[in-house]
């Protein structure tokens, strides 16, 4: 908005406007920072302060202590969180592998080729994907009691591919769709059989979307609860359901800042990894939903 | 659901190479097409485990009767078929009684709770995805306005989505305490998770904080398709900020808007995380903040068939809404291309 | 091709066929028939051993039965978790569960799904000497379930620097009531949140009012009655009137015990494990001046308390039953006893212990709470115990915040076990 001549009251008001909507802006992305990170920070500085000033109000950290963390891991109250944190590691990294494994086949042929079924097969996808897990819950506990699942590794990647494979399919079908033809098509011209094409030619293209669905799966599978709390003995308790059951030392106590200390715990990794690869993370979540 | 699979071979002949000009169409070269079931095998596999199983078993067991008590011995022993007893039980209110008829279900017993859920998951719901809808577009529209700071604001926008709802919930349920930091900044005394309104706000308040920067970036995406020309050219028409946001933002995101509430109406009516974990689902008479999903939960300790019964009709009422929006509203979620894109 | 496809395809789908078809029928031959007579190494679950005895005692029998030996496998320290771990096991027929650690209440409904192997017979457990009302928790349909191991009652704290002598009726204290309003204090509280804590309250004001819940066979509900209106409608009367503080109706035992160390409760009901506490924590406000007594009655004798405390039983599907029985029986001598009390701080259910002046000495309520145990009605035993507790969560829960009167609490708890009972 440069004034050429002298200033007149137009230019003035213009630049009053743009002012405005500077400040408004700039207010607006304050909230936006605001909304954001002031409840994570406070957990983060309750999980620094010490026990006895659970609920002291001051927003900068005051009565700083690793105690907290040292409690959270501590399993002399029964909890096994450092336990849980594997338990939540090695479930997810199976159900994404798997979820990655068999749904970039299907999403490769769901986006480039036609076959009959294939909108069934679609909307068994999109049913799956809106499905309340609520409805495995019975059966699934009934199955797996009878072949003695309960507290085995395959009772929460099973129920957790339940999801973690439609989310799968859906957002890599989207990036297959997005994807040019004409390499594949050159490849194909040059001799490749499809299964090479496809190997050489579009998995390499698509790698970054490969890595993008990868992260979302795990944190999917990360974060799941219901179906965990039902289904997992308390040797493979995920780091979810061990946070929500988290014992205190006295009987029917509540232990704040320890509790606090085990959710920074969890989410400093997952927030690290989501800010490192925000990019490709926004554009897998949008893949799907803006077309 | 059937697992609908083409066994018959594809077609063999490959459709013509599209003539110069025009959009590219996707082209069948030859041979493509008959690797497809192979390729789709293993997930149409997976999802009949994972998925169809338990729901064809749920449906089976919800026609079950939960084993009853034989006066005799003592010993629970296992009931019949119960034909759709269960389900009258749930939505018509219907307890057994021991003579062998049913009466309407007293206060106390799981099945009186069912439309006190299905109220409280349909209040959820419409607060939070109107307010996320509504907080959503204004953060949206920040976004895109602002050029500074972008990498700070996609920050602090993931961050509560990377945040584990379990986490969240405790964290909220920490802020919500008694003593907690909500009361001493809000000079109230709110028995937050004790009464009823403040309950069921403060899970809306938590789900709301954690998902409205989801919806933002969703629109976010939308609004960024926009292109500016058509902002300028409406102000140089003299059209009002107002005018602009209702005559072309809102009409040109309506696409990425009604997907994404679709997908977040889908997701509370399914909610469970949240209001367990800060509630246990209790609250005003003890169950304000039941949902759904909460009953069901609550149900399986008593008994597994009604159990199931009850979450076969979660799932019905969840498809019929789903159902709605695609037919009705014109949720575009199998991102085919619509005409003239 | 299609035909290698159309195969692959029957056989994924055949695969699940036998899996739809699965259902988890009971066993024709009954578990209970089965391992009586074997001995070998078995495992103990239990809940978190908050005061560390088990480690101690399965040390020292590991010791003098090297063949035999036991493993702890510790739960977590949520009652419901430990029910629900304790269900998925059994529904299961897990023979990895030999002795487990059952809370009071649910001891009815696993003996009736088959799951407790009866302690009669081969497997017989003797109970001499033993408080009677602890064995009538273990007890279903006149056969022992489970021994009792530790006990617990609800107790009256009171301040013996505001009140002279105990209240020994309801009437007496509410008249002490107005020292409470002198001093700007609450009066009376115990635990009012929608929990298992509400139903104990409950059953204790109905039971010392003269009423019950059940009735003997555990199904038939006998809530509606004039004795049981009687003993609801104090605790409803109370809270109305401001006697129990109004934030009392969120208050589980944690808060309670936090309410009275700062001075702001006269009376109180909760467990002894506050006892030490309200002596000992730092910030606790009352160190010198609370005393404790058995809970106000009716007008002829204590108050019935709720019997807490939890018992040990063996499952069905273990494998070596003899083993277990021995182990049992090991939990319920003398010595161990002896150890809960002075280890552990726990309520021993050996009579005789109660007037051990070396126990005495260190759990200074043990007196007390003899009284109070004696005079214990344990709650309701039902194999419907979870629906029962809800229903008598619920309205009373309803009732005493003034949203259904008594009767109705009463008439809709009534209708509530009966229909939980037939279904």
């Amino acid at each position: 908005m440069a004034v050429m001549t002298a200033p007149s009251r137009a230019a003035g008001v213009a630049r009053r406007r743009t002012r405005n909507r500077n400040v408004r802006t700039f207010a607006g992305v304050a909230l936006i920072v605001l909304w954001g990170l002031a409840p994570a920070y406070w957990m983060v500085v309750t999980a620094f302060r010490r026990v006895d000033y659970t609920f002291e109000t001051s927003p900068w950290p005051t009565h700083v202590t690793l105690a907290n963390f040292r409690t959270a891991f501590d399993t002399g109250l029964g909890n096994h969180f450092a336990r849980a944190l594997v338990n939540s590691l090695v479930v997810g990294a199976v159900t994404t592998a798997l979820a990655m494994l068999v749904g970039v086949f299907c999403a490769y042929a769901l986006a480039r080729l036609q076959f009959r079924g294939k909108y069934v097969l679609l909307g068994v996808i999109l049913a799956s994907s809106m499905f309340p897990p609520v409805a495995l819950v019975t059966p699934l506990f009934q199955l797996f009691t009878d072949l003695h699942w309960i507290g085995t590794y395959q009772a929460l990647v099973i129920p957790d591919l339940s999801f973690a494979l439609p989310l799968t399919i859906y957002i890599l079908t989207a990036f297959f769709r997005e994807m040019p033809w004409d390499l594949e098509e050159a490849a194909r011209i040059d001799g490749c059989t499809q299964g090479q094409a496809f190997r050489k030619v579009i998995l390499p293209l698509a790698a970054p979307g490969l890595f993008t669905t990868a992260i979302l799966a795990f944190i999917a599978a990360w974060n799941e609860f219901l179906l965990s709390s039902e289904l997992s003995s308390d040797r493979t308790q995920p780091v979810t359901v061990a946070i929500a059951s988290f014992a205190g030392s006295q009987p029917h106590q509540e232990p704040y800042t320890a509790v606090m200390a085990a959710g920074t715990i969890v989410t400093v990794p997952l927030v690290l990894l989501v800010l490192l690869f925000q990019r490709r993370i926004v554009a897998g979540l949008t893949a799907g939903g803006v077309k | 659901m059937t697992t609908a699979v083409d066994t018959a071979p594809a077609p063999a002949a490959p459709s013509p190479a599209p003539a110069g000009g025009g959009r590219p169409r996707r082209r069948l070269l030859r041979g493509e097409g008959s690797g497809a079931p192979l390729l789709v095998l293993p997930t149409v596999v997976l999802l009949g485990i994972v998925i169809v199983y338990p729901v064809v078993r749920g449906v089976w067991m919800s026609f079950q009767k939960d084993p009853g008590l034989d006066k005799a011995t003592g010993m629970f022993v296992q009931g019949g078929t119960a034909g759709f007893s269960n389900y009258t039980h749930w939505l018509l209110q219907q307890c057994a009684v021991a003579s062998g008829g049913t009466t309407p279900c007293p206060s106390g017993n799981l099945g009186a709770e069912f439309w006190v859920a299905v109220g409280v998951t349909v209040f959820f719901t419409v607060a939070s995805v109107s307010i996320e809808l509504v907080l959503g577009m204004w953060f949206a529209m920040i976004m895109h306005r602002s050029f500074k700071g972008r990498g700070l604001l996609r920050a602090s926008v993931l961050v509560p989505w990377a945040i584990p709802t379990a986490v969240t919930a405790k964290l909220w349920f920490f802020i919500f305490d008694y003593r907690g930091v909500a009361n001493r900044l809000l000079g109230t005394h709110l028995l937050w998770m004790g009464d009823a309104w403040p309950a069921r706000f403060a899970v809306v308040i938590a789900d709301v904080w954690k998902t409205t920067p989801f919806i933002a970036l969703l629109l976010l995406a939308g609004l960024q398709v926009i292109p500016d020309e058509v902002y300028e050219a409406a102000k140089m028409d003299g059209a009002s900020a107002w005018q602009r946001f209702t005559r072309i933002t809102l009409p040109l995101v309506r696409p990425a808007l009604v997907v994404a509430v679709l997908f977040r109406t889908l997701d509370v009516l399914r909610i469970f995380d949240l209001p367990w974990i800060l509630t246990g689902g209790g609250g005003g008479s003890g169950h304000a903040t039941t949902t759904l999903s909460i009953l069901v939960v609550q149900q399986i300790r008593q008994g597994f068939s009604s159990a199931a019964a009850l979450s076969t009709i979660t799932f019905l009422l969840i498809f019929a809404v789903a159902f709605v929006f695609v037919k009705f509203l014109g949720a575009n979620v199998a991102g085919t291309p619509e005409e003239g894109r | 091709m299609p035909v290698t496809r159309t195969t692959a395809i029957a056989v994924a789908v055949g695969a699940l066929l036998p899996l739809a078809a699965c259902s988890s029928g009971g066993d024709a031959i009954s578990p209970q028939s089965a391992g009586i007579g074997s001995r070998g190494p078995i495992t103990y679950v239990q809940g978190k051993d908050n005061s560390n005895v088990v480690r101690p005692l399965v040390a020292k029998w590991n010791k003098a039965h090297p063949k035999e030996k036991v493993t702890f496998k510790e739960q977590s320290d949520n009652a419901d978790q430990q029910h629900d771990d304790l269900v998925q096991h059994f529904q299961a027929k897990d023979a990895g569960y030999d002795v487990v650690g059952v809370d009071v209440i649910w001891t009815a409904e696993f003996a009736a799904k088959g799951w407790l192997q009866p302690l009669k017979g081969a497997t017989k457990v003797d109970t001499t000497g033993l408080l009677p009302a602890t064995v009538k928790t273990g007890t279903y349909n006149n056969t022992l379930y489970a021994a009792p191991q530790a006990s617990d009652a609800g107790l009256l704290y009171y301040r013996k620097d505001l009140v002279k002598s105990p209240p020994t009726t309801w009437d007496e204290l509410q008249a002490d009531c107005k020292i409470a309003a002198a001093h700007h204090i609450g009066c009376y509280s115990g635990q009012y949140a929608k929990y298992e804590g509400l139903t104990v309250n409950v059953a204790e004001a109905i039971s010392t009012a003269g009423g019950s819940i059940v009735g003997k066979d555990g199904s038939t509900p006998t809530v509606d009655s004039a004795a049981a209106k009687k003993g609801l409608t104090r605790l409803v009367d109370a809270y109305q009137g401001g006697e129990i503080p109004k934030q009392a109706i969120t208050f589980q035992e944690e808060q309670g015990r936090t309410a009275f160390e700062d001075g702001q409760l006269l009376f109180m009901r909760n467990w002894p494990y506050v006892y030490g506490l309200a002596k000992t924590d730092g910030t606790s406000k009352v160190k010198s001046t609370f005393d404790i007594a058995p809970l106000p009655g009716d007008g002829n004798g204590p108050g019935a308390s709720a019997l807490g405390g939890h018992n040990a039983a063996i499952s069905s599907y273990s494998k070596h039953k003899a083993t277990a029985r021995d182990f049992v029986q090991f939990l319920l001598s003398n010595e161990t006893q002896k150890f809960y009390a002075e280890q552990g701080s726990l309520a021993p259910v050996r009579a005789s212990l109660y007037d051990d002046p070396t126990l005495v000495k260190k759990l200074p309520y043990l007196p007390v709470l003899l009284t109070s145990i004696q005079n214990a009605v344990p709650r309701p035993v039902t194999p419907y115990y979870p629906a029962v507790t809800k229903a008598v969560e619920d309205n009373a829960y309803a009732a005493m915040k003034g949203e259904m009167s008594v009767d109705a609490a009463l008439k809709a708890m009534s209708a509530s076990i009966k229909s939980a009972a037939s279904s």
